[in-house]
């Protein structure tokens, strides 16, 4: 049964309550579907975490929802108030911080927005500031708020923190965290680490030969810290669903590198 | 004092020493003072003045049109496929046609007077514009357009905000060569029958055997390069100060 190629960003799926609404969704590269007919419903504010190994289509279908991608098949609904933050921060590096905020923001205060947004990822005293003299952590936080002042309904985050050093990723985890509380938008946060994922996300999914083979909702493990059992439960199946075997990783130590980031109480 | 004026003082004394001694016929070359001296009586009788500025007109003039005419071709091709397909393979081939060649060709066409010079200027400039912009266009990164298009930009705004400023830097490589194959071109140009500038200053001292008077002018040419050099610099420091600062590489 073929299905029509519907791509809505008309904001139709808010009708359903939804602000993400993927039926049958399929991409192909010639003969490969990397998209296979794939089911994904998010809900407005509602904060997940993608899986998946390298070249399972995690970015494929976060480029689908951002609309950067066509899709082969199937019905695909997002909001038009759709951002997107990227592994690297994509500043133009001839405008400054704020004018890369205020850059396509069509409001009439366009540079107060951009520096209210500014301060809200603690970067006020930045506004004038060229791209290029920005730290890494500091040019992905001003990409998070070029993201955020537009206001999504959608906020896509691919794999943001990737490329920032241990101790950075742990601070743009809680300014995720806190920015999503206050503003209350759908996340997608596409990411490899399962400890990233558990930590940040209210449902994680797990992606697999192009469909979600896996999810887990997280619920009320609080506070989220490596120490609790569920935790601990919660890593290790989804370590499996991704065909890695815990009981063996349990003692290496890629575990021990990382348990500050669960101990500093990110979760609520 | 800054050292790298050491050798040339060094050369110039030695210059003026070997003169001094007769070891350097005037006729060959003169003394740097009789050099000076010569150059003092052509700014005080105004006729240096006078033929500069026709020579730095022709040099404007040419270099306007040029730098317009390869912007405009530049962003037809570099902004549409189909104003590539159209545009790059004729500015290829002009490009491979050495302007020197065609001043024969000029001279039939538009006679001997302005705009044959004017003419070429144009057509030696427009060249290293069209390439370095072109490519400069074609090379933005294609992550950063792709980011313009996330923040829902048109594809005008795309074109004002992402893709010019990034083809700025090479523009500014493009303007520095323009400049000067320009003063090529002038030193060409005025070889043909011109009755004014600084080319007829150097036919006309030739003619006299007044060597004095062609070091003055090829002089004027070089510090006509510096000059223009200094200017495009400036301009650079203005419109790319968004770019970082290589450490240790420090402009002169």
């Amino acid at each position: 049964m073929p299905t029509p190629i519907a791509r809505s960003r008309s904001g139709a799926a808010a009708d359903t309550g939804r602000s993400v609404h993927a039926r049958g969704l399929t991409r192909r590269f010639g003969s490969r579907a990397v998209l296979d007919s794939l089911d994904l419903d998010i809900a407005p504010g509602e904060f997940v975490a993608l899986l998946g190994r390298s070249g399972s289509g995690k970015t494929t279908l976060l480029r689908a929802l951002a609309g950067l991608d066509p899709v082969s098949e199937g019905l695909l609904e997002a909001p038009l108030a759709t951002a997107t933050v990227f592994q690297e921060p994509r500043l133009m590096p001839w405008k400054r911080a704020w004018q890369n905020i205020a850059l396509g923001l069509r409001v009439p205060d366009a540079r107060k927005r951009a520096l209210a947004a500014l301060a809200e990822v603690e970067l006020a005293d930045f506004a004038d500031a060229w791209p290029a003299t920005l730290s890494g952590g500091q040019a992905q936080r001003v990409a998070l708020a070029r993201a955020l002042a537009r206001e999504p309904k959608l906020l896509l985050l691919d794999e943001p923190f990737g490329a920032l050093d241990a101790l950075t990723r742990i601070s743009m985890h809680r300014l995720v965290k806190t920015l999503w509380r206050t503003h209350k938008p759908a996340v997608l946060l596409v990411t490899h680490d399962v400890d990233e994922a558990a930590l940040l996300a209210d449902r994680v999914l797990v992606l697999s030969e192009g469909r979600i083979a896996h999810q887990e909702t997280i619920g009320l493990i609080a506070p989220r810290s490596v120490d609790q059992p569920e935790f601990r439960a919660l890593r290790r199946r989804l370590l499996s669903s991704l065909g890695v075997d815990t009981p063996a990783l349990e003692t290496e130590p890629a575990l021990a590198t990382l348990p500050r980031a669960f101990a500093l109480g990110l979760g609520r | 004092m800054n050292s790298r004026l050491l050798s040339p003082l060094l050369l110039l004394a030695l210059w003026q020493l070997s003169s001094l001694a007769g070891l350097i016929p005037a006729q060959i070359m003169p003394a740097p003072s009789a050099i000076a001296a010569t150059f003092y009586d052509l700014l005080t009788s105004g006729r240096l003045l006078t033929h500069l500025l026709v020579s730095l007109n022709r040099a404007a003039i040419g270099l306007a049109i040029g730098v317009s005419l390869g912007t405009v071709l530049a962003l037809i091709a570099g902004l549409s496929r189909r104003g590539e397909v159209a545009a790059d393979p004729l500015m290829q081939i002009l490009r491979a046609l050495p302007f020197l060649g065609v001043i024969p060709l000029f001279i039939l066409w538009f006679g001997i007077g302005e705009v044959t010079k004017i003419g070429l200027i144009a057509l030696a400039t427009k060249t290293p514009i069209y390439l370095t912009l072109y490519g400069g266009i074609r090379g933005i990164d294609s992550k950063l357009i792709e980011a313009g298009g996330t923040l829902g930009l048109s594809k005008s705004e795309l074109i004002l905000h992402v893709i010019l400023p990034g083809a700025l830097p090479s523009f500014f490589v493009g303007l520095r060569y323009a400049l000067g194959v320009s003063l090529l071109a002038l030193v060409a140009v005025e070889q043909i029958n011109a009755n004014s500038g600084i080319g007829y200053l150097i036919n006309e001292a030739r003619d006299f055997m007044r060597t004095d008077v062609i070091m003055v002018c090829l002089l004027i040419y070089s510090v006509l390069g510096l000059l223009t050099d200094a200017w495009v610099r400036l301009m650079e420091r203005h419109a790319l100060a968004w770019r970082p600062l290589i450490p240790g590489i420090r402009t002169p």
